[in-house]
């Protein structure tokens, strides 16, 4: 493996200031599941990586003080998977924290790492979307808190400029008759990368209507995408099998999705109408609403 | 250039070492030729076969994907330190008894997360057994008498 610097900050004051200084030939090191494995293979070529856990805003696993949770960008997955009020209030994400890579992966692999390497099919982000996670970011001007959405600029590459770095992410408080599901379809049963994800999160109102429906997928184009049109489908409606079934269709036309290794473009395009399709059945299905 | 070695404090099997590491060496390189324990073994080099699985701070990781220079006060076991001296860890004994090896390179992975698992879950059912195994890849046993020797292991650790 080629050379690099390496400083581990001990608050977020020195972090800032190495990311500063580093002008973009930084790279954070959080869980180093991606980076390291990127610069053995020569696909990124940090002079200098920032231990991330050393910060004490970044390692925070707490409840916000308003009922929502804060996630420290250089928080193991496991810990993510394993923690009670994340099962409980986001189970989406708690699914998506379980299925990234095998337990030793889980045990370093970050929801800063999986953000910030920005591939098109990391787990954690569509759940983190429909949740509407956003994530802290500082840097030498300042700190600003973006919805995690809005950080994704293509494959690998993330909004925030080069001498910015992810901080924490805020998790708000569910509402009442909410829940969330993260479903994603590879062709065998552990260790491997999403062809299609489907994260929804949605509420029902007391008459059993959708009140409110969030859906992003993954792997189906440059980015995570949510899936609009899909949602519109559902807004006020009463759930049935049809109309879940139309919320699929309409997925569709969100996705812009390549062909490669791992499916064709029109494989993930039928895959996005079907894990969608069934996502929302299976959210109702939490809520009490079967759609069988 | 190996010229920006830093000096890092750290314990392996309960023995505290310092080592001075290029920013450049994975955990996996320290522990073989550093620290001279070669139980973890290098197979994929990017976190998806687990022959380098150690355990730090009381959590499996794949060595090969982390950096020695993160280790400072960290504390690390190997397969190495899991039974004292000659002895077997009960582990160890169930793999030998039933088949759960052939060449070996898989083995100290497969036991040390086999250990994790066993003390997350104490009585796994297979499927548990197939999850918590599956960052740890095997070429020659295959996995039924793997499952069969943590299924042993687990059930003469609980009586």
């Amino acid at each position: 493996m080629r050379n690099f610097d390496y400083v581990a900050p001990t608050s977020l004051a020195e972090a800032v200031q190495a990311f500063g200084q580093a002008g973009g030939r930084a790279r954070a090191l959080a869980g180093g599941t991606d980076i390291i494995d990127q610069i053995r293979i020569g696909r990124r070529t940090p002079e200098l990586l920032i231990d991330t856990k050393r910060v004490p805003e970044m390692m925070v696993l707490e409840d916000d003080g308003a009922g929502g949770l804060r996630i420290g960008a250089g928080v193991p997955l496991s810990r993510v998977r394993d923690h009670a009020s994340v099962r409980a209030a986001y189970p989406a994400l708690a699914t998506a924290a379980g299925l990234v890579g095998a337990i030793q992966i889980q045990n370093r692999a970050t929801l800063g790492g999986n953000v910030g390497n920005a591939a098109p099919s990391g787990d954690t982000i569509p759940p983190l979307m429909v949740l509407d996670a956003t994530v802290v970011i500082a840097g030498p001007r300042g700190t600003r808190e973006e919805p995690v959405a809005n950080v994704f600029a293509g494959p690998g590459q993330l909004t925030i400029q080069p001498d910015e770095c992810l901080v924490e992410f805020r998790v708000p408080a569910p509402r009442a008759n909410t829940s969330s599901y993260y479903v994603r379809f590879i062709p065998r049963a552990e260790m491997d990368i999403a062809v299609v994800g489907v994260g929804v999160s949605m509420m029902l109102n007391g008459g059993g209507q959708v009140e409110d429906v969030s859906i992003a997928l993954a792997s189906v184009a440059p980015t995570p995408v949510a899936a609009t049109a899909a949602q519109d489908v559902l807004r006020g409606q009463t759930l049935t099998r049809e109309l879940a079934r139309e919320a699929g269709e309409r997925a569709e036309e969100a996705t812009s999705p390549i062909s490669d290794v791992r499916g064709s473009a029109d494989y993930r395009r039928e895959l996005t109408k079907v894990l969608t399709r069934r996502a929302v059945a299976a959210c109702a299905g939490q809520l009490g609403v079967s759609l069988s | 250039m190996m010229s920006n070695r830093k000096l890092v404090q750290f314990t392996v099997n309960g023995n505290p070492v310092e080592v001075a590491i290029a920013p450049r060496q994975t955990l996996l390189e320290v522990i073989r030729d550093e620290v001279d324990l070669t139980g973890a073994k290098e197979g994929c080099s990017n976190g998806n076969c687990g022959s380098c699985t150690v355990e730090v701070d009381g959590v499996t990781i794949n060595s090969c994907c982390a950096l020695g220079v993160e280790m400072e006060g960290r504390t690390i076991n190997t397969i190495e330190g899991l039974a004292p001296g000659l002895d077997l860890h009960p582990i160890q004994q169930a793999f030998m008894e039933n088949g759960g090896l052939q060449c070996g390179i898989c083995t100290p992975g497969f036991i040390l997360s086999t250990d994790h698992l066993l003390k997350m879950i104490p009585n796994p059912s297979e499927e548990e057994i197939r999850l918590y195994l599956a960052g740890n890849l095997c070429r020659c046993t295959g996995y039924d008498k793997i499952v069969r020797s943590v299924q042993a292991a687990a059930s003469a650790m609980s009586s």
